[in-house]
């Protein structure tokens, strides 16, 4: 486990170190708390974990069985047969994911460049004016979307769902890429414009490689926004071919494609919690420091 | 050799291709911005003044829905659900998440493992969340009943969806697990904000822990709060998935939050008129959220 989180954070220094540690007890006790408190946070992902690789009867008995006879993928293979096969829904959620993090990435590059290096009429309200999206989450206006996304054929399509997303997620997007170009020196433009550099070239040449963290941050809140959405396409997509994970993990629990035991249900889970679990173990600092920055926006 | 006012329209036509430039590099995200979300946010209240069914021609019926929602028990016990749900799940989470800011916030060997444990439930989504609860809860196989009857908390498994409260509970305790390390993260960098050199000298003058926790670390984290504070109950207003998953609304409809009613009202019932003007409502009481939301801001730059 990667032991960065806080990254973006400002560090304390000093006060431990210049401190002798004569006294272990509040230090045993601080591990202590601190260790039970994280295996209460902890536990119930790897106790699904662990239950979805229970052989069947074990995962669904009361009461709970703690320690398996033996590890299996059975309750994997049977959520492969069930519906359409877990693997559908998975790349049905996956589409929607890559669609949504490449738009947000494409869409809040150009803009937050745009934003952060040129002059032109209009430029503060546009900006304002995508900022204040913020206010209005989209669960408030679901009702005129899907009338909206029904009159567009776009109901029941990934692609409308990904155009969904990657609206609601442009403005913190916008927001952290002007940022980012924000603080990259004027001067390195100036050289390259010099040399005859087009604003396109000059964008994707040298500004790109400048904020990519600015575009890690970004296409990691799409994806994680777009993979664990609930609301929005349980409306939009009432076709059971083109559920995402959730919708059908929702659907498997309430049994209507078909009865379904706790083992099963398990590995959903599993399926829907580890993609997000890995990548942030993997990618924390970005995550944190977008969340900051996104919490005390201005 | 170019003259002077050559030179000068020539800079002039640049800067006007720099601005065209510019408003190209915007073009994009400012169209989905308007297809879709000001296009549906004027929606919203057009249709809101209209008799909008699912597949028959809508008509225009003035402020009709918004008069018969004047007198919608259900729609303003949904309200005052998502107050009370707020109410009961806003404290409980400031002081887990305070306290666990405040166990590491120091540094220490491991203490960015903690943090990250801490944070780990916050990015999976809160559907899966609440289906993993819907198990950790079950009374037949759920480990959370097994745990407490073992260590004789409890006689008999949790009935957890018998009455308001309970349910109610059981989905603040969910709510904690999911959300508190997010809160955390928030109220640490306001207190790693605070200069050290004030809690040190305190010490050296003799006060407390309690004594510097009181005068020196809550009196300067005022601000952090308020803002950590707007940001959860905007969060709470919105609240859906646990209501949906882990208590279905039950028992007898006493868990229905405001975005629940809401998504009833026009996927259910089909609506959608009428759906629309209680997202009205909706929405005027999260613009104000934000707007408090800004001008706590405001006073953090002054």
């Amino acid at each position: 486990m990667d032991a960065n989180l806080g990254a973006g954070i400002p560090a304390r220094l000093g006060r431990a170190a210049s401190r002798p540690r004569k006294r272990w007890l509040p230090s045993v006790l601080f591990y202590g708390v601190a260790a039970g408190l994280a295996g209460l946070f902890v536990l119930p992902v790897l106790w699904s974990l662990l239950t979805s690789l229970m052989p069947a009867a074990e995962a669904s008995s009361s009461p709970p069985t703690y320690w398996p006879s033996r590890l299996t993928l059975e309750n994997y293979v049977r959520l492969a047969n069930t519906g359409d096969g877990i693997l559908h829904y998975v790349w049905n959620s996956s589409a929607v994911a890559a669609l949504t993090v490449s738009w947000t990435v494409i869409l809040s590059t150009l803009a937050g460049y745009g934003f952060s290096r040129f002059r032109f009429p209009g430029r503060s309200l546009l900006f304002v004016g995508i900022l204040a999206t913020l206010m209005i989450p989209f669960q408030s206006i679901l009702t005129p979307l899907f009338v909206l996304l029904r009159t567009l054929h776009l109901q029941n399509t990934l692609t409308g769902l990904a155009l969904v997303y990657t609206t609601f997620q442009l403005p913190f997007s916008v927001f952290m890429m002007r940022n980012a170009f924000d603080v990259v020196p004027l001067e390195l433009e100036e050289a390259a414009m010099v040399d005859g550099c087009t604003p396109g070239k000059l964008l994707v040449r040298i500004m790109l490689p400048l904020v990519s963290p600015g575009v890690v941050t970004v296409a990691l809140f799409a994806f994680f926004n777009s993979w664990n959405e609930l609301l929005a396409a349980l409306i939009l997509q009432t076709d059971a071919e083109k559920f995402t994970l959730p919708v059908m993990l929702l659907n498997a629990r309430s049994g209507s494609l078909g009865s379904i035991n706790w083992g099963v249900m398990q590995a959903g889970i599993s399926v829907g919690m580890l993609p997000c679990a890995v990548l942030f173990l993997l990618l924390q600092r970005y995550y944190i420091s977008g969340l900051i920055a996104g919490a005390v926006k201005s | 050799m170019t003259s002077r006012p050559a030179a000068a329209s020539r800079s002039r036509r640049a800067s006007r291709r720099r601005a065209c430039a510019g408003l190209l590099f915007v073009l994009p995200a400012v169209c989905f911005t308007l297809v879709f979300f000001v296009v549906p946010l004027g929606m919203t209240i057009w249709m809101s003044l209209n008799d909008w069914p699912l597949l028959q021609k809508p008509h225009f019926v003035g402020l009709a829905n918004y008069a018969s929602l004047l007198h919608d028990d259900s729609f303003w016990s949904s309200l005052l659900f998502t107050v009370e749900y707020t109410l009961a799940v806003t404290p409980p989470l400031f002081l887990v998440a305070f306290g666990l800011a405040l166990l590491v916030q120091r540094r220490a060997p491991l203490v960015g493992i903690f943090r990250t444990a801490y944070f780990l439930p916050v990015v999976i989504g809160m559907a899966v969340a609440s289906l993993l609860w819907v198990w950790l809860l079950n009374d037949q196989v759920g480990v959370i009943s097994d745990v407490l009857m073992k260590l004789r908390i409890v006689d008999e498994p949790l009935q957890w969806l018998d009455t308001t409260q309970s349910a109610l509970a059981a989905i603040v305790v969910m709510v904690l697990w999911k959300a508190s390390g997010f809160i955390m993260v928030l109220l640490l960098v306001g207190i790693q904000a605070i200069p050290e050199e004030l809690g040190e000298a305190a010490r050296i003058d003799g006060a407390s822990w309690s004594q510097r926790l009181y005068h020196i670390t809550l009196p300067l984290l005022r601000r952090t709060f308020a803002l950590a504070l707007v940001i959860s109950i905007i969060g709470s207003f919105l609240a859906f998935e646990q209501f949906f998953i882990l208590s279905h609304g039950g028992p007898r409809n006493s868990t229905i939050s405001v975005v629940y009613r809401i998504y009833r009202e026009a996927f259910t019932a089909f609506h959608l008129g009428y759906a629309s003007a209680m997202s009205v409502i909706l929405l005027a009481i999260l613009v104000s959220l934000s707007v408090l939301q800004l001008w706590l801001l405001r006073e953090q730059d002054a």
